[in-house]
């Protein structure tokens, strides 16, 4: 198979990602682009994207389905990536496929065997801005994270006595306990299509686009209008 | 014998860019408000114009949360865009190029209707069209056969744009490169003074139809509400310091709040009706006076009303005696043109296409102050 991944939880990414090659091996990238910044998702993704395809000789023909990473992640970035990767599905008629966007971490922290005291959890956490962290709880089961609790939002201060992977970690290195070398990665979409591909490969039930917002819009109903009387203002 | 090696090779032929069609087939995306719109047309021939809108999402809130806009944007999109082709039996193939609202308007917002259709350019490796939501209101005159001959715009044009989001006085020489502003709001823009105006007689959301409504059992000479920045001070041209054509609407809302106050001050039944007809009048009022002002002083000799506004009673009859005062042809699209649509963006990225103008690179971003000198980007 080969998959389009995209993913703009925090920084604006998108990968070629495929498992031809031996039954054994994992799936590779094949090719990718990942910016730095957070903050201009809308400029950079078409382009990167473009570029990427054309540079890898990719046409919509030789894709096997979309993947997006649907958050959790500040949301005007989320829905950059998301409303991409559903427009691109619509149009090459390719299934589209939703993937938690800390998984990309934890894929990362099993592949590169970092965490290697078995059995024992581990926390993923990204900046949620306004001095909170997105974050979850994963244990490793055969080389695979298992998603054990979250994604929640909320100050860092507030997390279980785990060791910590991502940028989250980073910002809040004070509080948590961060794991060098780990504490500023951010999910990205090489990262989060292997783990796609492998979960597509075994059979995974497919998960959907829908957003991961985690908060509500803010919008705040107004309250009834205070009605000037005569009694109220003596 | 001639060695081959050192003879001239003719250079390669670039191929040729494809001629721009004369009615280029062309699908218009809007996002900037809370309208998630899709349309089709080819040339000034509108195929197809499919709204899908949040607003009443945001009826409980009074006016329109950016945040909840964007939500329904992202969830509204794809399903637009399907039923748009469905609806225009046209397959993307087919068409010349996407065009899409890159500004002004709520940043979040634009941005799904940006990403979408930059993707839809990736996707399907059509020229895109990034343009100015203004410019659009304008553009979509072209798609209302019963309002101008022979698809073109008359010379001497000018409009006027009245939305919950806008209050503009344009000058339009050419829809691809040459609109000026004359006049625009300082503050809130008219539609939004309806909405807190609609809040503070608690009659409901949106305020333009629910003020409309009920003033016209109200006397609109009932009170003599403040016309905002018609002081003599103010009427000196913009090159002298001064807002001649601006409009203010904030201290107008002030003014109503106060004298809602007053009567429940005194214990007495607030004049809903009556105050509802008099804060109309002096919007329309001060709307139509400047314009008209600004037709007479610019040479404009046909008037386009554009905008969600456009549908307002009060609106279309007090210009259209004005504007017949001056002699002045007044010009109002069908209502599902004036309110926020992707037709209108997909009329005025079809001009842009004809007008020989280069496509936007991808890389473009949203601009939530787009000014209308820039028609496209
Ligand atoms: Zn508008």
């Amino acid at each position: 198979m080969l998959i389009l991944a995209i993913e703009t939880s925090a920084v604006a990414s998108a990968a070629l990602v495929t498992d031809h090659g031996p039954p054994t091996a994992l799936p590779r990238v094949r090719a990718e682009f990942v910016t730095e910044d957070t903050r201009s998702h809308a400029e950079v993704l078409a382009p990167g994207i473009r570029q990427m395809l054309d540079d890898a000789g990719t046409g919509p023909g030789d894709l096997d389905a979309v993947v997006a990473g649907v958050g959790p992640g500040p949301f005007t970035g989320l829905r950059s990536g998301i409303v991409t990767a559903r427009t691109l599905s619509f149009v090459w008629n390719r299934p589209l496929h939703g993937m938690m966007s800390l998984d990309s971490v934890a894929w990362r922290v099993a592949v590169d065997g970092v965490h290697d005291d078995a059995g024992s959890d581990f926390l993923v956490a990204t900046d949620a801005r306004r001095k909170e962290v997105y974050w979850a709880r994963y244990r490793l089961a055969d080389g695979m994270p298992e998603l054990h609790d979250g994604p929640h939002v909320g100050p860092a201060a507030g997390l279980p006595q785990l060791p910590v992977y991502g940028a989250g970690a980073g910002l809040y290195a004070d509080v948590v306990d961060a794991v060098p070398g780990y504490a500023m990665i951010q999910p990205e979409a090489g990262a989060l299509g292997e783990l796609a591909l492998l979960r597509l490969a075994a059979g995974a039930r497919p998960v959907d686009t829908t957003p991961l917002y985690l908060r509500e819009s803010d919008a705040k109903v107004p309250g009834p209008r205070k009605r000037a009387t005569g009694a109220g203002r003596s | 014998m001639v060695s081959r090696a050192t003879a001239s090779v003719p250079p390669v032929p670039e191929p040729p860019e494809p001629p721009v069609p004369r009615e280029p087939l062309v699908l218009g995306i809007e996002s900037s408000c809370d309208e998630t719109g899709v349309g089709i047309v080819r040339g000034t021939r509108l195929l197809t114009n499919t709204v899908s809108s949040s607003m009443d999402e945001h009826v409980r809130f009074g006016g329109v949360i950016p945040e909840i806009a964007s939500r329904a944007h992202l969830d509204a999109i794809i399903p637009t865009l399907g039923q748009a082709l469905a609806e225009a039996g046209v397959e993307l193939d087919d068409v010349d190029a996407i065009a899409v609202t890159s500004g002004p308007g709520l940043a979040g917002a634009l941005m799904v209707g940006v990403c979408a259709a930059k993707a839809l350019a990736v996707a399907t490796g059509k020229p895109l069209y990034a343009v100015n939501h203004l410019v659009a209101h304008v553009g979509v005159a072209l798609l209302d056969t019963s309002l101008f001959d022979g698809g073109q715009l008359p010379d001497n044009l000018g409009a006027l744009l009245v939305s919950g989001g806008h209050t503009e006085i344009l000058r339009v020489r050419n829809l691809a490169d040459d609109v000026e502003l004359l006049g625009a709001t300082i503050d809130d823009a008219a539609g939004e003074a309806y909405d807190k105006v609609a809040r503070i007689l608690s009659l409901g959301y949106p305020g333009g139809p629910a003020i409309d409504t009920i003033a016209a059992d109200g006397d609109r000479t009932a009170f003599r509400f403040p016309r905002g920045l018609s002081a003599p001070k103010y009427m000196k041209s913009k090159a002298d310091g001064g807002h001649r054509y601006d409009f203010s609407f904030s201290g107008l809302k002030t003014a109503v709040a106060r004298c809602v106050e007053q009567f429940e001050a005194r214990g007495e039944t607030v004049p809903v009706a009556d105050i509802a007809a008099s804060f109309q009048e002096a919007v329309v009022d001060v709307i139509t006076s400047k314009t008209v002002m600004a037709c007479r002083e610019h040479g404009i000799t046909t008037l386009l009303l554009g905008g969600g506004v456009a549908a307002n009673s009060r609106l279309r009859a007090l210009a259209a005696q004005r504007c017949a005062e001056a002699g002045v042809e007044l010009r109002v699209p069908k209502p599902s043109l004036c309110t926020d649509n992707g037709a209108m963006v997909a009329a005025l990225g079809a001009q842009v296409m004809v007008s020989g103008a280069a496509a936007s690179d991808l890389d473009f971003a949203p601009d939530t102050s787009m000014p209308v000198t820039s028609s496209h980007l």
